[in-house]
């Protein structure tokens, strides 16, 4: 078990140490791509270290890039759970709201959360509100659509031991509904994270004043490749930090299932 | 124990000229004619009958989760129409809450009608002893075997306290071995802790070391072929003289199915 541990972890660091050689090899040794284009390894660890608390060249730090991004990216994630969640819920158990809401929802559904940027930016601005609206936008569909698989998981006969303790149907849904969904609500979750983050950058792309995809635009209009770099990087690694924390957080919530 | 106006006893369980008939795109297809069946306090009454002779379908209408075609049960002189926490189920499929520990199985009913802390620690606590889980209270059903799971349903159930408890062939997943010791169980909890059981099994052994009274099915359509009483004093020895007698006797008169 151990061992296998080791060899997995090895494989993991070997896999990054490899891809971060092949890059070193294309650029800084064998200079197949103009250094313009693709910055060395080197180069871009070292972009990314001054970004810290460098404002140039485009008027903020890293830090502050990838704060106001997280800012729009949490709040129209928050409200797409607050939102999304409940009423998948409430849409898979109760057939009135689902007949009501369906129609609507199987419209707006295929819509990518990209595609509201054009509206919401015409709506709101290219402030907080337009791109906290598109990442709700993304982000909502996965809460409504697992939250809603997940009641209908229910298994019948565990209702029925619910109704022979005389439990009200209110209680079937707290105490039997929800606890089945909720490893699919979680599921979910995580995956509305991924779509509120893919958003959030696509929305900063088109129209911003700041944020990670804002810098990443910015640098490309004066060509400062490693720039770019740096802010793919830091949207790759918040990604990462993001997904350890809702894994985290669904170890808390979700007991008892292998 | 109840008496009418006559002074006759009224049954626990009573069910008059029960009838279920399925209708589906081949037909109709009655399972269960004019049965007529009646349990007293404290008496172990096990259904026994073949295959698929309709024993389950006859358990979930005189618990209530079933609706006749036509007859009528009564529990303790009252029309059954919906499930209730006087009459507990244990289910073929166990059906455990595998989100909630082992107490939290055992305490759900009381707390579903809102019984107070204190009741229900110490109530949850002396069945969880009875079936003999003591020291695996705060384990999550994943971690049980198939026949500590069948305890915890058995505590479950009898920890609410129903005046009659359906047990619909509890055993019938565990193997031959574990078999064997959980009869020797319920017969002991049923000793300890005296209450009206109505037991459903295809399984003759079971049948004959349990009951106080059979009621032996015929096949579909089903209604009650015969009726044992019985006597064997207990606890009862699989191998003793008389008890084989009386499984010859009895299976010599089941129906015999494909």
């Amino acid at each position: 078990m151990d061992k296998r541990k080791i060899i997995s972890a090895g494989l993991a660091i070997l896999s990054i140490v490899l891809f971060i050689f092949i890059w070193y090899l294309c650029t800084d040794v064998l200079e197949l791509v103009p250094a313009r284009t693709l910055p060395s390894p080197e180069k871009v660890l070292d972009s990314f270290i001054k970004k810290f608390h460098d404002k140039n060249p485009d008027g903020g730090t890293l830090i502050e890039h990838t704060l106001a991004s997280l800012q729009v990216a949490l709040t129209g994630y928050l409200w797409a759970i607050i939102i999304g969640v409940p009423l998948g819920i409430f849409m898979a158990w109760n057939r009135n709201v689902d007949k009501f809401v369906r129609p609507l929802f199987d419209l707006l559904k295929p819509i990518p959360g990209v595609a509201w940027i054009p509206l919401m930016i015409v709506i709101f601005g290219i402030g907080i509100k337009s791109k906290a609206a598109v990442v709700f936008c993304s982000a909502v569909v996965p809460c409504i659509l697992n939250s809603y698989t997940g009641i209908k998981q229910s298994k019948e006969v565990h209702m029925w031991v619910a109704r022979t303790f005389g439990a009200t149907r209110l209680q079937m849904l707290w105490t039997v509904a929800i606890p089945t969904a909720l490893p699919h609500i979680m599921t979910g979750i995580r995956v509305a994270l991924s779509s509120a983050w893919v958003a959030i950058v696509a929305a900063e792309l088109l129209g911003s004043t700041k944020g990670l995809g804002f810098m990443i635009q910015q640098s490309r209009g004066i060509y400062r490749t490693d720039i770019i770099i740096v802010g793919m990087l830091a949207i790759g690694i918040c990604g990462i930090i993001l997904s350890i924390i809702l894994s985290f957080i669904e170890h808390l919530v979700v007991k008892g299932r292998k | 124990m109840q008496m009418d106006s006559k002074g006759k006893l009224i049954p626990v369980i009573e069910g008059r000229k029960i009838c279920k008939r399925f209708s589906s795109k081949r037909g109709e297809k009655t399972v269960l004619e004019d049965i007529d069946l009646s349990v007293s306090e404290n008496e172990f009454v096990v259904l026994f009958g073949p295959g698929q002779c309709g024993k389950t379908t006859l358990m979930n209408i005189l618990s209530g989760l079933d609706v006749p075609t036509s007859g009528t049960v009564y529990c303790d002189g009252e029309i059954v129409q919906r499930p209730a926490p006087e009459r507990g189920v244990v289910f073929q499929a166990m059906a455990l809450f595998p989100w909630l520990t082992v107490r939290g199985n055992v305490a759900y009913g009381l707390k579903a009608r809102g019984v107070p802390r204190d009741e229900w620690m110490e109530r949850s606590d002396y069945f969880i002893k009875l079936v003999g889980l003591e020291g695996f209270e705060d384990a999550y059903i994943n971690r049980l075997s198939g026949g500590m799971k069948q305890r915890v349903g058995i505590a479950r159930a009898y920890c609410n306290d129903p005046k009659v408890l359906f047990m619909d062939e509890p055993f019938s997943a565990l193997d031959a071995q574990t078999r064997y010791m959980m009869q020797d169980e319920i017969a002991r909890i049923w000793e300890t802790e005296k209450k009206t059981v109505v037991f459903v099994t295809n399984n003759i052994e079971e049948a004959v070391f349990l009951a106080d009274r059979i009621i032996l099915l015929t096949n579909c359509p089903s209604h009650v072929k015969k009726e044992y009483r019985i006597d064997l004093p207990r606890p009862r020895d699989y191998t003793s003289r008389d008890f084989l007698l009386l499984r010859d006797e009895i299976t010599k008169q089941m129906d015999s199915t494909l």
